[in-house]
């Protein structure tokens, strides 16, 4: 089948009669063509067929922001892809590019410090709480709860302000870089990091009162898009929509990377698998990220941010510039950074779930290829799944509790 | 390691050439007549969905490597990757379609198709994905595809 969207087809008078026909099963099928501006999400079409308001099938369409990252890799320096990548996700910069660092860790022979590893996930944490916010807002606005989705933007802000502490940029921070991080913990940072913990408990209860216990919300989630264990297993979904079906993965415990192993944590699963238990899924997950904050904060060893090799290679001057300012400034050599042929993976558990890359290096100052799959293309295929024989009212909520960030599907 | 030892005495057997690349990164390389039954082995071990498909043009070797990188969500597997992959000629790039035995390889298919011009037999949908309905020039993931970058002025007279 040629796509609906392609031109042969608008120009073909017999393709607007195909609209409104009958399709082989039988059924009265009416297509409904929804986005690609859509007022919620945007970037991506749906492709609904429905027979009255039963959906019978949503077909997903993608690819409107796509860049092919994957080609532009090619040609730039191992350092270069890290802020290239992280326009995949800017609202989880740290963890989509932590993905890629680890990989080229891996081909180096490098790693980084403790401290550096702490900040790491420090970063990642705070990106974490900061992106299910914003998909919490999202799937608000979907079910036309505007308070929700103004409260849950308004308060994600609280979180990039933390990070722009750390990091001096709100989102793209291209802060994790191979052999460590750029910048130290700044010296007030604790007090604001406890000072937003005490913030966000509160206000998690006051969403409980609006948005989660809301009857309205309830009536709209529950035992909507229901998808089970065996089956989102065989789907290959990942992250919270995963782990709302029952299954306990996360990639933070499979690879056991970054300070993951010494922290105190929870995977948060349920078994219902429907809208409401993804959200609750992620509300969890925000009040363990909080937790994994307080600990990091509490037990940061003290130590080097950036690996001794290169660190050796900065001029007098300038590594009392770090010493003093805590900011890291690179060796011109750290550019032209080589690796040995060979290949390696890695993968790194986002907000939206797990990243996975794939780096061939052929001992050049560019990869020679690099693959990289985001959670949001792997949860892509939940379009079809879940809303077949769903209302059609029930569309905006599947969409919203899919947590699907376009940008990040169509790299 | 024992896993490892499981891997090569199911596959070893298909002619499959397996090594550990890295502490939980094994490599499993089979022909492409085989990867259909590796596929199906590596499944009944465990690696119960696929992360990955990609394709890797060696253009020098006139051959594409086509990869599945399948994972399993079994709490003993976890934290292990397999690399199935094969060796396909780059001027007929046609390999079966694995969806039958994973089907999380339906969209990473699809999109391989679209990127590197690799025909998956039995797909039910190898249509564009990613790029524009009408595009029409050669797979860009492909090593003889030329990224053209504008500076900041662009060359209007230019031919595209």
């Amino acid at each position: 089948m040629t796509s609906p969207g392609s031109s042969e087809l608008r120009g073909n008078p017999y393709f607007w009669y195909r609209l409104m026909g009958r399709d082989e099963e039988g059924y009265d099928v009416y297509e409904l063509f929804i986005g690609p501006q859509h007022p919620a999400s945007g970037h991506m079409r749906i492709i609904v067929r429905l027979d009255g308001d039963i959906i019978v099938d949503a077909e997903p369409d993608i690819g409107y922001v796509h860049r092919t990252m994957e080609k532009l890799a090619e040609g730039r320096e191992y350092l270069k892809n890290i802020p290239l990548f992280e326009r995949a996700t800017i609202i989880d910069a740290a963890n989509i590019t932590w993905g890629y660092v680890r990989a080229v860790e891996q081909l180096l022979g490098l790693e980084a410090p403790p401290r550096a590893e702490y900040l790491r996930t420090l970063l990642a944490e705070i990106n974490r709480i900061a992106s299910h916010l914003y998909g919490f807002g999202i799937a608000g606005i979907m079910l036309n709860h505007s308070t929700m989705f103004m409260w849950a933007f308004g308060d994600r802000e609280v979180w990039v302000q933390l990070a722009e502490d750390l990091t001096g940029a709100r989102l793209t921070h291209s802060y994790i870089i191979p052999g460590g991080v750029r910048r130290n913990l700044p010296q007030d940072f604790k007090e604001k990091a406890l000072k937003a913990i005490r913030y966000m408990e509160k206000r998690l209860q006051d969403y409980e009162r609006i948005f989660v216990k809301n009857p309205v919300i309830i009536a709209r989630y529950v035992d909507v898009g229901v998808i089970k264990a065996e089956e989102a297993k065989r789907l290959g979904i990942v992250g919270p929509n995963l782990r709302a079906a029952g299954v306990r993965y996360d990639a933070r415990i499979a690879e056991e990377y970054g300070a993951y192993p010494e922290l105190d944590f929870e995977i948060p699963t349920r078994e219902e698998g429907d809208a409401m238990a993804r959200l609750l899924v992620r509300i969890e997950e925000i009040k363990q990220s909080m937790s994994m904050i307080k600990q990091i904060l509490d037990k940061i060893p003290d130590g080097p941010i950036f690996h001794e090799k290169y660190y050796r290679m900065l001029p007098p001057k300038l590594k009392e510039f770090v010493e003093q300012t805590g900011r890291l400034k690179l060796p011109g050599a750290f550019i032209r950074l080589k690796p040995e042929p060979g290949e390696a993976v890695a993968r790194v558990e986002m907000g939206h779930g797990e990243v996975f890359y794939h780096i061939v290096s052929d001992g050049g100052i560019k990869p020679y290829r690099v693959r990289i799959v985001t959670p949001a293309f792997r949860n892509v295929v939940l379009y079809r799944y879940l809303t077949r024989g769903a209302r059609f009212m029930d569309l905006p909520a599947i969409y919203g509790s899919i947590d699907y960030f376009p940008p990040e599907g169509d790299r | 390691m024992a896993l490892l030892d499981k891997i090569r005495e199911a596959l070893e057997p298909l002619g499959a050439k397996v090594e550990e690349v890295r502490p939980g990164y094994i490599s499993v390389s089979v022909d492409a007549g085989n990867m259909r039954k590796a596929a199906q082995l590596l499944f009944s071990l465990g690696f119960d969905h696929v992360v990955s498909v990609e394709g890797v043009d060696w253009i020098k070797d006139k051959e594409i490597e086509v990869a599945y990188h399948a994972a399993s969500y079994e709490p003993e597997l976890h934290g292990v990757i397999v690399k199935l992959s094969t060796r396909i000629p780059r001027d007929k790039p046609e390999l079966d379609t694995l969806i039958e035995v994973w089907p999380s390889a339906l969209y990473p298919e699809r999109e391989t198709w679209e990127m590197l011009g690799i025909v998956f037999r039995g797909h039910p949908e190898l249509k564009r994905l990613l790029l524009p309905p009408d595009y029409q020039g050669p797979p860009p993931l492909r090593k003889d595809y030329r990224v053209v970058e504008e500076g900041f002025i662009v060359d209007l007279t230019r031919k595209q």
